[in-house]
């Protein structure tokens, strides 16, 4: 069912990394939404979730943005399908949980997914590569004054947009940025960083691992708190704290440079030595690899033009897509040897690494 | 180090504390390993204060209200148990319980942000057009014509308003990123 979305050759994520974007990956900005009349999806029985559902299908299909868009039934998608879309972040574990009467809109290019009876009857996303709070923030705007201007949300003057959970009130918006932070983990300041923001209202977690030192050097970074402050004040205080940690990271990615240049030289070096004929390679190494990747591209040591190579792989060499791409139910160990075929073909076909223009560097 | 910090849950001695700054004010929440860890403070999805506090403690507290949402039948210790409500009439029902919760969880209790207007004006127009409806039909019953002209004038200028004010959808194509 869902071949087409990984075909696709305009998916957001996986075909259009943002030129110049050397730390934040991506941007996400989520809201959630009821409608009045019908218990949350918890409390609301089969039949008031399918009728939820078929009010909603009708009008997100009718908005522009959804056009050519996918609606898939939760109920009608295997395990595995599930797997790889919640890899593509179009949908959240908890939807995959749940029961009869669950879905998810996808538009064309997957920069935007909405979930009918997660924990909210809506939960809306827009993605972009790059960082992007107000342009995504904007889309979301129009999307869901769309949506608004046909279906009765639940909303009370005093607490904002009413949701499921109390910790999502008001805006019930969460806004989003997927970091990659090899400089400060390396230098062991990660959990300063995480222990600070985190004062602020600030969530840090990893992408593919747990702690401060998650696989692949890549965090996501969000608002706590929704009630008690605009969309635009959220915005503008998560802006300041990630452009923070942007120049925290760039900082120290350079002096991990000029301190240790022969042995971050040497890193990169295996790294691609390893990716260009390594035979088995598990979900845990391929990640860490690619992170020492976007590090070469972002010394120059790699083309600008393979950034978005890299950050697709980082996608498809998770093991839902590894195991849906190998066709049937592989083995664990099967799929380390068919991650490694994918990534050998891959940066078989990347130029040598540019060591001169690491050394110009610093 | 302060060693003699019992966990706020269970009496046994704590070894997780935690700080954090909600509302611009400091909280410190003491944990044993076992409570840490069932309250997923260890988890590595991550976690948050604001959380913690908002989810229900571990031991029943008594002396809170009893309360049950006549439109979903969501009680108290359902809320305690799950954290979440049941539905939209809950947030009235369980006012006095959410407020002091919404404090520690939030930067504000009060919302700031965007307001659904043409929903809402929407949900005011159908209540009032029901009104007015009635109204008609018991004019028209009555043979009073005057009034029942007067009424219908009313109910097709909302119907005009609903139309003016509706969102052009069209327009939003335009930000749409091909």
């Amino acid at each position: 069912m869902i071949e087409s979305l990984l075909k696709s050759d305009k998916a957001e994520l996986t075909q259009s990394a943002r030129k110049g974007s050397p730390v934040v990956l991506s941007t996400r900005v989520r809201l959630a939404r009821n409608l009045v009349g019908t218990p949350f999806p918890e409390r609301a029985s089969s039949a008031q979730r399918s009728d939820i559902m078929t009010r909603c299908a009708e009008q997100i299909a009718d908005l522009p943005q959804m056009k050519h868009g996918t609606f898939f039934d939760i109920a009608e998608l295997s395990d595995l399908e599930k797997q790889v879309l919640v890899e593509r972040h179009l949908i959240s574990r908890e939807l995959c949980e749940s029961e009869s009467g669950s879905g998810v809109f996808i538009n064309k290019d997957q920069t935007c997914s909405v979930m009918i009876n997660e924990e909210d009857h809506l939960r809306i996303q827009f993605l972009k590569t790059g960082f992007n709070l107000r342009s995504v923030w904007k889309q979301m705007d129009r999307f869901d004054s769309g949506l608004e201007s046909e279906l009765d949300v639940a909303f009370s003057h005093e607490f904002g947009y009413l949701t499921a959970c109390p910790t999502n009130l008001g805006t019930a918006l969460r806004a989003s940025v997927m970091m990659h932070l090899p400089g400060l983990v390396i230098s062991e300041h990660m959990d300063k960083v995480i222990r600070a923001v985190n004062q602020l209202g600030i969530t840090v977690r990893g992408l593919f691992g747990e702690g401060s030192d998650a696989t692949g050097h890549v965090f996501q970074i969000s608002n706590q708190q929704t009630l008690g402050e605009s969309e635009q004040g959220i915005m503008s205080r998560l802006g300041s704290v990630f452009k923070t940690i942007i120049d925290h990271e760039i900082n120290a990615r350079f002096k991990y440079l000029e301190e240790n240049r022969a042995r971050l030289l040497d890193q990169i070096g295996r790294g691609f030595g390893v990716l260009q004929n390594a035979h088995v390679l598990n979900s845990n190494e391929a990640m860490n690899l690619l992170s020492l990747m976007r590090l070469a591209v972002d010394f120059e040591m790699l083309p600008e033009a393979n950034r978005s190579d890299v950050d697709r792989l980082f996608i498809e060499c998770q093991p839902g897509h590894i195991q849906f791409s190998a066709g049937e139910g592989i083995e664990p160990e099967a799929r380390d040897l068919c991650r490694a075929d994918t990534l050998r073909e891959e940066f078989a076909r990347l130029p040598a690494l540019d060591f001169d223009k690491m050394n110009k560097l610093g | 180090m302060a060693e003699n910090l019992k966990c706020s849950h269970c009496n046994n001695p704590a070894t997780v504390h935690l700080t954090q700054i909600v509302n611009n004010k400091i909280i410190k929440v003491d944990l044993c390993e076992s409570c840490a860890q069932a309250k997923g403070v260890t988890d590595p999805e991550g976690f948050s204060l604001a959380d913690l506090l908002s989810k229900a403690p571990l031991t029943p507290e008594s002396g809170q209200p009893q309360i049950t949402c006549p439109d979903c039948g969501l009680t108290t210790a359902d809320f305690r148990r799950t954290g979440r409500l049941g539905c939209a009439a809950c947030y009235q029902s369980f006012v006095p319980l959410l407020r002091p919760a919404l404090e520690d969880m939030h930067a504000g209790t009060v919302h700031k942000g965007k307001v659904p207007e043409v929903a809402l004006s929407r949900q005011t127009n159908v209540a009032e057009l029901k009104g007015l409806e009635n109204a008609l039909q018991s004019a028209i019953d009555e043979e009073a014509y005057e009034d029942a002209a007067k009424y219908r004038d009313q109910i097709r200028a909302i119907h005009q308003a609903v139309e003016a004010g509706k969102v052009d959808k069209a327009s939003a194509t335009e930000t749409v990123q091909s």
